[in-house]
């Protein structure tokens, strides 16, 4: 495999390329450019960020867990060139000084890096952009006094101009969802590569060898977004970022769970279409997709199908997908927004739900016409409370309803303990989530996250 | 003077450029070995066979070691020899290393220890306190008692009576960068280390051991760590020793590097302690007498577990005059991993322990928590000036003629309390933070809640300075200034991230009234100052500032003493300062000056040598002067959770924190914000599980969740408290690396606080508080569950 990618501004040609090489491993090993650090080498720590710029924008990804051929045609910063070539900082790093926004140093240029993206998306977010760069040392405290002192500062030129490289052909590559069905179809055993948030793992932490590799980066198509007036169609390829922002305006409490499922980093690789087709019991998406009613596409050759989107994940680790067969779009119908989803997690930001709940329940004249309820975390899969719909439907909407409903819940599931949280929390969690969803739908209910001094 | 500037990190240009180098990043040899370890898959039994014939014949594997192979000592211990580098045979951990896979990657050896097949005799682990503590697993004889009175008579005979029992988790240090060596063959036989570590001694120590040399054929390097908290004053000694055993068998470099996984499953973590009190006290709340007990889950090695659960007990106290105290200490053995030095050293176990009692007494009297805490502070210092709005009267009881009853103010440990600042400190905090009318608008508000409760809790800090192992509390320093005025720096402590190496800088540019660019700071190296201490204890800038000051004055003194002769003056009208030296009337610069020592053949070398005073320390009776004073802070934390689910998040933390008379007041409070931040993940969402079997199951950042960005508090007020150390310290500054980490003590009692709300019943979180144990606690108290 050949491909070819901007470094710092300057052409860089891979041929002859393992698959599996990570950026960081690149950097450190092959360029011995070593500004570039492994905290964990898992995507949590974000010690490893690297701004990545393609025809969409600059972001900033985790190196650790970014295979080389995910680059092709793009264009790479690392904190070696945040400064100007003539040794000018930049000035998030002028303000990293200036604030005593580094102490050990470790994590210093994951932090300017995510800094470094931002500043030039004009992002001011900065507890949101900075979720996924961990620090021991600082408390953050001084890291956000800089990021807020360097807001003001225009972006530099040398950051501004970002040309991009042209992509190198490469089989293993396709360069849209057509090639992809024929390729995969011919080489059902090769592994399908998405945003590799969790395929990464299996380099760096399995230690496995993936075999034949497909990089579905390429698929400009597989990255469509449709909104019409009877759904909303997300090709599998659209970040997550970028489901985020569509959602925002739309289901707001979806695209907050999506805020924190993940850090700025890891949404910017991660697919809707990867976070599905890898058949997680605590993907946080299929919870929130199945309240919404939402139908996966897949297709394998030319032949497609639908399916509802609760049906494709079968049990623990089996999903309806036959050989060469792969996720094309999932689609949410259009309605009027009664989605409320409830994260549970013992650190708000960037960490694996204990519990997900998702609902979606519909009234008319007072009582319950369709409930869509689904859970993340309680079962082996992703999975509807039918027991807890069946007692909500045709009732009357009331407390006494929704607490006959609650009680149902242990019906459904039966969850097991783990590090994360015991099988009787997540139980009884799940459960005050249905009197949450019914006390937030009545406008009494607060989250501790919008309490503010 | 650079003295009490706020001058940023010496390094952080090159933090931010990324060329800051850590021990990985050093360029390497060609032809660099790397290891990594094979580790064990059960907690406790025998090795009945090792099948390694897999590791062997892995790809770019070059060697493979067991116990067998060291030439050597095989031992890592930095105490009781307890520690096996390799396996003997015996299995005390999952995770501990049972063989050393020597290859040509860093992948190929994490491969490659993959794939050794071992045959275990399984025996029935020790996991947790009640188990250690039924099978008499432990280290020390018995149990430690410390005490200072009769407590048990003292607390029947007070007015009320309380008790209670708690865990208290460990916490994994998470430094960020994982632990790191490399090991540089060198000629005859000697060994150039490069090491991720607070105690570079240490690591020439058990190298030399291992490798059957004397140290002086063994040197230690050390420009930086990326973190420490701890976690590298003895865990980097497998590493170091793996590295130059295995260099010197294949004589190539080698380098080690844990896997973070590998990192948190190997190394030890804080102490997780159950402390167990009974108290009694007057109708005013004031302490008669306490009883701790507590059990020191240590793990299977001995390490540092005995000072550091010493320094529990010494801080079983904190802020409060108890006229009886008994304090029993079990050091219990466990098969998990080592439990090791954690910023703190036990110290913060301990006061959590007192700040337990003080949280549940005044729940139990009704009283606001803060005057509780005020009516058991020690007396402030005779002079009051600095203790003045709190005067003694409102602590000490008088006697039947009114007259004050001067007030014992020693602590369990008969050490007297001569310089408590926490009277004047509290009430600028309690001012400035705006305590009770925020008190009130946050009772009110909860009035109007039923899911969601907020809370509020103040907490002091008073640290003891000084290692509690005396003669540890030395340090060298070797200064060099060069014939054109340049300055080269040297001593023995580490910089991990706290600002050591500027604050010693800038006590060094001050001493020659030179400016700071003339200071070259340089890498610790055991060739350069020897028989260095840890960098632990808060110690660093106290000890190697005193060392460094002592070696430029030495310098300097010179340097006046042939000008005076020179230019026929008297040496005291020799000065030093903004890069001059002024000789009488006239002036050169400081430069010009170093030229003309030289010339005049004056050696402008020299060591320095620190030993703290006054020190006297017995622990086995528990008695005498082990700190050479206190560090004091206060803050005080404002959270909200919601009963439904135990989430929570803290809104609000103000702090004043005393760091004497600071050397670098923007490095110190850097040291206050993140050790706060630590601490209070400590107690809320840093969570250590192991399962059944002894394995830990939260091994990275993905399961094991220390604080992120938002994690902070919303408003986050630290200032300085503005003061000087009463002793004589460097500059009159006070150590700043531990003490602010037991600030973040305030958000596990203001968790505590907001649940109580939600029903009747005192809380009794455990810690962590994770957003599980505040459901279950509110859950308890909503509805008698």
């Amino acid at each position: 495999m050949t491909i070819t990618f901007h470094l710092n501004g300057e052409e860089v040609v891979l041929k002859d390329l393992d698959p599996s090489a990570t950026l960081l491993d690149f950097l450190r090993e092959d360029r011995a450019m070593t500004g570039t650090k492994e905290g964990c080498n898992e995507g949590d720590c974000g010690a490893c960020t690297v701004m990545v710029t393609d025809k969409a924008g600059s972001k900033p990804l985790n190196a650790c867990i970014l295979f080389l051929p995910q680059l092709n045609g793009k264009s790479i910063r690392t904190v070696e060139g945040a400064a100007d070539t003539d040794g000018t900082l930049h000035p998030v790093q002028e303000a990293m000084i200036t604030h005593h926004g580094s102490q050990c140093g470790f994590c210093t240029p994951g932090f300017v890096m995510s800094m470094v993206t931002a500043h030039k998306n004009g992002a001011t977010d900065h507890d949101v952009q900075l979720a996924g760069n961990l620090c021991r040392c600082t408390g953050y405290a001084p890291i956000v006094r800089a990021a807020e002192a360097a807001a003001e500062q225009p972006v530099p030129q040398w950051i501004r101009h970002e040309p991009l490289p042209q992509a190198t052909e490469t089989e293993m590559l396709p360069r849209s969802g057509d090639a992809l069905a024929t390729l995969y179809a011919a080489k059902p055993e090769a592994r399908l590569v998405a945003g590799a948030t969790d395929l990464g793992l299996w380099v760096t932490k399995g230690l496995r060898d993936l075999g034949e590799m497909i990089f579905l980066d390429g698929c400009e198509d597989l990255k469509q977004i449709e909104i019409s007036d009877r759904e909303i169609r997300f090709g599998a390829m659209v970040d997550m970022n970028r489901v985020r922002e569509t959602l925002a305006p739309l289901h707001p409490s979806y695209a907050e769970m999506i805020r924190r499922f993940a850090s700025q980093q890891v949404r910017a690789a991660a697919t809707i279409g990867g976070n599905i087709a890898n058949g997680s019991p605590i993907g946080d998406n299929p919870p929130a997709l199945i309240a919404l009613g939402a139908r996966l596409h897949l297709r394998q050759g030319d032949r497609r199908r639908d399916i509802a989107l609760e049906d494709f994940f079968i049990d623990y680790g089996k999903q309806d997908r036959q050989p060469g067969e792969f996720v094309e779009a999932v689609s949410i119908p259009r309605q009027p927004d009664r989605l409320r989803v409830y994260k549970l997690s013992k650190r708000f930001d960037q960490d694996i739900s204990a519990v997900l709940g998702a609902f979606t329940i519909t009234l008319a004249d007072g009582s319950v016409t369709e409930a869509r309820v689904a859970f993340g975390g309680l079962a082996g899969t992703p999975k509807r409370a039918t027991h807890v719909e069946q007692a909500l439907l045709g009732q009357p909407w009331s407390e006494a309803t929704v607490a006959a409903a609650a009680a149902e819940i242990s019906q459904d599931f039966t969850p097991m303990t783990d590090m994360r949280a015991s099988a009787e929390y997540r139980l009884e969690t799940a459960r005050n989530m249905l009197m949450r969803y019914f006390s937030d739908l009545t406008g009494a209910s607060q989250s501790v996250l919008e309490v503010q001094l | 003077m650079s003295v009490a500037k706020p001058l940023p990190h010496d390094a952080a240009k090159l933090h931010v450029t990324g060329q800051a180098r850590y021990v990985d990043d050093t360029p390497l040899p060609r032809d660099t070995l790397h290891l990594a370890f094979g580790l064990s898959s059960i907690a406790k039994g025998r090795i009945t066979a090792m099948d390694l014939a897999a590791v062997q014949s892995s790809p770019d594997v070059v060697a493979v070691l067991t116990a067998q192979d060291l030439p050597f000592a095989n031992d890592v211990s930095p105490s009781a020899h307890d520690e096996p580098l390799l396996s003997d045979g015996t299995v005390h951990y999952l995770g501990q290393p049972l063989f050393l896979v020597v290859a040509r990657s860093h992948r190929a050896a994490r491969v490659a220890a993959r794939r050794g097949e071992i045959s275990y005799t399984e025996e029935d682990a020790l996991l947790t306190l009640d188990q250690a503590l039924a099978a008499n697993s432990r280290f020390e004889e018995g149990p430690r008692i410390y005490q200072k009175g009769d407590a048990a008579t003292a607390i029947a005979a007070a007015a009320h009576q309380v008790e209670g029992s708690f865990e208290l988790g460990g916490q994994e240090h998470f430094y960020l960068e994982g632990q790191a060596a490399l090991a540089l063959p060198q000629e005859d036989g000697a060994m150039l280390v490069n090491s991720s570590t607070q105690h570079p001694t240490e690591i020439q120590h058990k190298v030399a051991e291992a490798i059957g040399l004397p140290m002086h054929a063994v040197r230690v390097e050390v420009r930086r760590m990326g973190g420490g908290f701890g976690g590298k004053e003895s865990q980097g000694n497998a590493l170091a020793v793996a590295c130059a055993v295995a260099a010197r068998q294949t004589g190539k470099p080698c380098k080690m590097r844990y896997d973070r996984d590998d990192d948190m499953v190997i190394t030890g973590k804080r102490h997780a302690f159950r402390i167990s009190y009974r108290a009694g006290f007057d109708d005013a709340g004031r302490l008669q007498g306490v009883d701790f007990t507590h059990l020191v889950n240590c793990g299977w090695a001995q390490d540092l577990s005995l000072p550091v659960a010493d320094r529990a007990m010494l801080h079983s106290d904190n802020a409060y005059a108890i006229p009886a105290i008994r304090i029993e200490s079990h050091r219990l053995k466990t098969n998990l991993q080592s439990a090791t030095a954690y910023r703190g050293f036990g110290g913060p176990q301990g006061m959590v322990g007192i700040e337990r009692l003080m949280d549940h007494i005044a729940y139990e009297l009704g009283l606001d928590p803060v005057e509780l805490r005020r009516r058991n502070y020690y007396d402030a210092p005779d002079e009051g000036s600095e203790g003045g709005s709190a005067p003694r009267s409102a602590t000490s009881p008088r006697n039947i003629s009114g007259k004050m009853i001067p007030r014992d103010n020693t602590t369990p440990y008969g050490m007297e309390v001569r310089d408590f600042e926490l009277h004047a400190l509290t009430d600028q905090l309690l001012k400035s933070a705006d305590y009770a009318a925020r008190k009130a608008e946050i009772s009110k508000w909860n009035a109007g809640q039923s899911d969601l409760k907020r809370g509020l809790a103040f907490s002091p800090v008073k640290f003891g300075i000084s290692f509690t192992l005396t003669h540890l509390n030395q340090a060298g320093a070797l200064v060099h200034v060069y014939q054109d005025g340049s300055v080269h720096l040297n001593h023995g402590g580490t910089e991990m991230g706290q600002g050591l190496f500027q604050k010693v800088a800038q006590v060094a540019a001050s001493r020659f009234g030179i400016s700071m660019a003339q200071v070259k700071i340089t890498a610790t190296d055991t060739a350069k100052v020897p028989n260095t201490s840890a960098t632990a204890a808060s110690s660093g800038t106290d000890l190697n500032g005193m060392a460094v000051k002592a070696a430029c004055d030495t310098i300097r003194d010179r340097m006046a003493e042939f000008l005076a002769q020179r230019h026929q003056t008297d040496v005291g009208a020799i000065v030093f300062a903004d890069n001059q030296v002024r000789i009488g009337a006239t002036e050169i610069s400081f430069n010009e000056a170093a030229k003309q020592c030289y010339e005049g053949r004056i050696s402008l070398s020299a060591t320095g040598f620190y030993k703290t005073p006054d020190l006297k320390w017995d622990r086995i009776k528990g008695q005498g002067r082990p700190f050479f004073y206190f560090a004091y802070g206060a803050s005080l934390t404002e959270v909200v959770v919601d009963r439904r689910s135990g989430e929570n998040r803290i809104l609000r933390c103000d702090i004043l924190h005393d760091a004497g008379a600071s050397l670098n007041p923007d490095l110190d409070k850097g040291q206050v914000e993140g050790g706060y931040v630590q601490g209070a993940g400590w107690l809320t969402t840093e969570e250590l599980i192991w399962d059944p079997q002894g394995n830990l199951r939260t091994h990275a950042p993905s399961t094991y969740k220390i604080p992120a960005c938002s994690d902070r508090p919303d408003v986050f007020n630290v200032a300085l408290y503005q003061g000087e150390n009463r002793e004589n310290s460097i500059y009159r500054s006070k150590a700043v690396g531990e003490p602010p980490f037991m600030l973040g003590i305030s958000a596990w009692l203001a968790l505590s606080d907001a649940v109580a709300q939600f029903g009747e019943g005192y809380p009794a979180l455990d810690a962590p508080a994770t957003a599980e144990e505040i459901w279950r606690k509110a859950r308890r108290l909503s509805h008698g569950v």
